[in-house]
């Protein structure tokens, strides 16, 4: 029986077991729209923004390992939806953006809400496709969806004329795809994993550098493993975390401008670095140089070759999945000579020293909520077991530091793209996905207002996201940074004239919370979490408009160079 | 360093774009680039000049390498190989010009392609420093015009880029 393109797209979405599309409706995707109304198995969520619709796919994507899936429509739309999907490129989250384009008859025209969405979003996916023809649709999308989740993951974006989705043609699935130009490599090479196990063994200083790559490839069981057999201490990026318990006592916390004391020292001077899915990134190592003086042997597992020896240059380098290639460093070390402990004891008594500074220490108070203070209870209270999604900024660095992930996946943030206003997106897309857990919202006053529309969807869906905002009534990172070296000309950060949070949130028929004292910072955060558990709830908590977020390794300084809170300017 | 780099890609709408935009995002440098189809219409083959230290050249093939649309990426400067660039160029050709133009046609083993009474069209093809110095030969008041190929390349021997 032949099918419509809008058909065939549907039952693409059902081969892939697509449970929620998140979308906007409008010239170009009305057939799309038609046939999705026709059909129970995929929902849709409406936004109130294109670029909400691409981060909740991308939230829902971060949460559960699955492919995000997101629907826009024509030029504006497909616009909008941009910076989402360049969000999703730069940490590498699988997701599939469907766009409508004009009819392939008036493409190039300059029609009404006609762009080179292709075109646009070329620099920022990891592929993308023009439909010029109904027969191409059903093995397109299947390629989309392949790419989307294998090797490196990453968006895709396929592009769907009007008329595309109107015609009409046989629809077959393709079970599998193989394309000549694409194999990514999956096992490590057997001779570089053994290299990188002798040289672990033999260390004195070892230590393991994981990042977000642990996490997309769910190999955080295999990563606490073989960290347990080496006895190595861990430092994981802030698209890491979750990779390894935060509790645990082999846990740093996290390397690079915003890291600990601890994990800085312990990656500038170790002997031999593990470097799991992790990319030596700026915020890691913001000065390569200053790095490279110090002598260390480097093994680096990536799926992308492209990471290896990009910034910093590396011994061993080992392509493949991070999960595969951890699991056959396993098998080499447990299977011959077990580590010697006594090896690296000395080394651990120098972290412990390090890590006696308590560089996460902070002056307490009683008159001013600290947000440090907030993020700890917001642990305390969630028993440490919540979803965080988090904006951009200085909450999002006290979020990091302070909310002790255990496992993965319960941390979402824009990490590499660093864009403001995925906290409650993300949220949402988390909260879909995980009906009965408890999602907080950790934002500021900045961000939340990039996307505060979406407060209108987690009504309309119901959705007992918890926002928890930071508000020091301050961009606050672009504060500190004047603060700290533009001689404190607040160029810009100062935000005036903002609403009434507590009522903007029951204007949109949520429960709204102000704190102010920092004695009413549990309770709040218990209320929200007990009493309106099936709410969302919106906390504003005014916060110490001076806290700045330290440690600090100023742009362009070595891993050593940090400023300490103790040394507060 | 002068590197020229061989590819083989698919043979899509965009695959172009997706190279050179490659180059232009990162700040890598394109001093020539050619494309065609191969025997296989399906297929194109590309040649790209570049310069860049080797650390830089390690980064192109890599990025290239992981665009979806590239079969096959390979550095021909890493060993033995040919390059070849076409060039047409139009010179005035009238008085003692025509038969000056005509002689250097020859030195350089270039072709006369096109003569009107003022004018001849010299085809030459050789390596970039050929075509340089044929260039450079010329009287700059007879030069009327050059379009010239970009280099393209293979390698020497038995290596072989296909599929």
């Amino acid at each position: 029986m032949e099918l419509t393109g809008a058909e065939i797209l549907i039952r693409c979405l059902q081969e892939e077991k697509v449970e929620y599309v998140f979308g906007y409706p409008g010239g170009a995707v009305l057939f799309l729209y038609d046939a999705l109304f026709q059909q129970d198995d995929i929902r849709h969520v409406l936004v109130r923004h294109e670029q909400a619709a691409v981060h909740a796919a991308d939230g829902f994507a971060r949460s559960t390992g699955k492919t995000g899936v997101a629907l826009v429509t024509s030029g504006p739309g497909a616009t909008n939806a941009v910076t989402g999907i360049a969000t999703a490129y730069y940490d590498s989250v699988p997701l599939v953006v469907i766009s409508g384009q004009v009819a392939t008859a008036f493409i190039g025209q300059d029609a009404f809400q006609e762009v080179d969405t292709v075109g646009v979003t070329r620099p920022c996916v990891k592929h993308n496709f023009l439909v010029r023809d109904v027969r191409e649709l059903a093995s397109t999308l299947k390629k989309a969806f392949y790419l989307a989740a294998s090797g490196r993951p990453g968006p895709v974006v396929v592009d769907i004329p009007k008329d595309v989705s109107a015609a009409r043609c046989e629809f077959s699935y393709p079970a599998e795809i193989s394309m000549r130009s694409y194999n990514p490599v999956i096992r490590g090479h057997q001779g570089q994993v053994k290299k990188a196990a002798q040289l672990l063994l033999g260390a004195r200083r070892p230590m393991i550098y994981a990042g977000g790559g642990v996490i997309l490839s769910d190999a955080a069981e295999e990563l606490t493993q073989l960290a347990r057999l080496l006895g190595a201490p861990v430092t994981t990026t802030l698209m890491g975390l979750g990779a390894f318990p935060a509790s645990d006592r082999q846990f740093l916390g996290m390397p690079g401008m915003h890291g600990t004391y601890e994990a800085n020292m312990a990656m500038h001077h170790s002997d031999v670095l593990l470097a799991v899915g992790a990319r030596f990134d700026d915020r890691v190592i913001g000065n390569v140089d200053h790095f490279a003086a110090e002598e260390r042997k480097i093994i680096h597992v990536d799926i992308d070759p492209a990471s290896i020896s990009k910034r910093v240059k590396v011994d061993i380098p080992i392509v493949g999945n991070v999960r595969d290639v951890l699991e056959q460093l396993i098998r080499q070390i447990d299977g011959g000579t077990r580590p010697d402990l006594a090896h690296t004891a000395e080394w651990r008594e120098r972290i412990e020293g390090w890590r006696a500074r308590d560089c996460l220490a902070y002056k307490s108070s009683e008159e001013l909520i600290k947000p440090q203070f907030v993020i700890q209870k917001l642990w305390e209270v969630t028993g440490g077991e919540a979803i965080v999604a988090s904006d951009v900024g200085q909450h999002q660095m006290w979020a990091s530091q302070y909310y002790r992930f255990d496992k993965p996946r319960r941390w979402l943030n824009s990490g590499g793209l660093g864009t403001m206003g995925v906290g409650l997106p993300y949220a949402m897309g988390a909260q879909l996905a995980h009906p009965g857990a408890q999602v907080a919202c950790v934002t500021g006053e900045g961000s939340i207002q990039m996307n505060i529309q979406e407060l209108s969807t987690c009504r309309q869906f119901r959705l007992p996201i918890k926002v928890c905002l930071l508000n020091n009534r301050y961009l606050g990172m672009v504060r500190q940074w004047q603060q700290m070296f533009h001689g404190q000309r607040y160029s810009g950060s100062y935000m005036d004239s903002l609403p009434d949070f507590v009522k903007l949130a029951e204007s949109y028929g949520h429960v709204g919370i102000r704190v102010e004292k920092p004695g009413d910072v549990e309770g709040a955060l218990r209320e929200a979490f007990t009493t309106h558990k099936n709410e969302l709830v919106f906390i504003d908590f005014q916060i110490d408009r001076s806290e700045n977020v330290y440690p600090m390794v100023p742009g362009g300084k070595g891993l050593t160079e940090m400023i300490l809170p103790s040394e507060d300017l | 360093m002068r590197h020229v780099i061989s590819l083989l890609i698919e043979n899509e709408a965009g695959a172009l774009s997706r190279v050179s935009g490659l180059f232009s995002a990162r700040g890598y440098n394109i001093e020539t680039l050619t494309v065609a189809p191969t025997e296989d219409a399906s297929m194109s083959r590309m040649t790209l000049v570049t310069t860049g230290s080797d650390d830089i050249i390690e980064q192109i093939t890599k990025q290239l390498n992981k665009l979806v649309d590239v079969i096959k990426v390979t550095d021909l400067s890493e060993a033995p190989n040919i390059e070849r660039e076409l060039l047409l160029v139009k010179v005035h050709a009238t008085g003692a010009a025509r038969e000056e133009m005509k002689r250097m046609a020859d030195i350089f083993r270039a072709r006369i392609v096109d003569v009107t009474d003022s004018s001849y069209v010299i085809e030459l093809t050789g390596n970039d420093r050929k075509l340089d110095a044929f260039i450079a030969a010329i009287d700059p008041a007879l030069l009327l015009e050059t379009v010239r190929s970009g280099t393209c390349g293979i390698g020497r021997g038995e290596r072989v880029l296909r599929l």
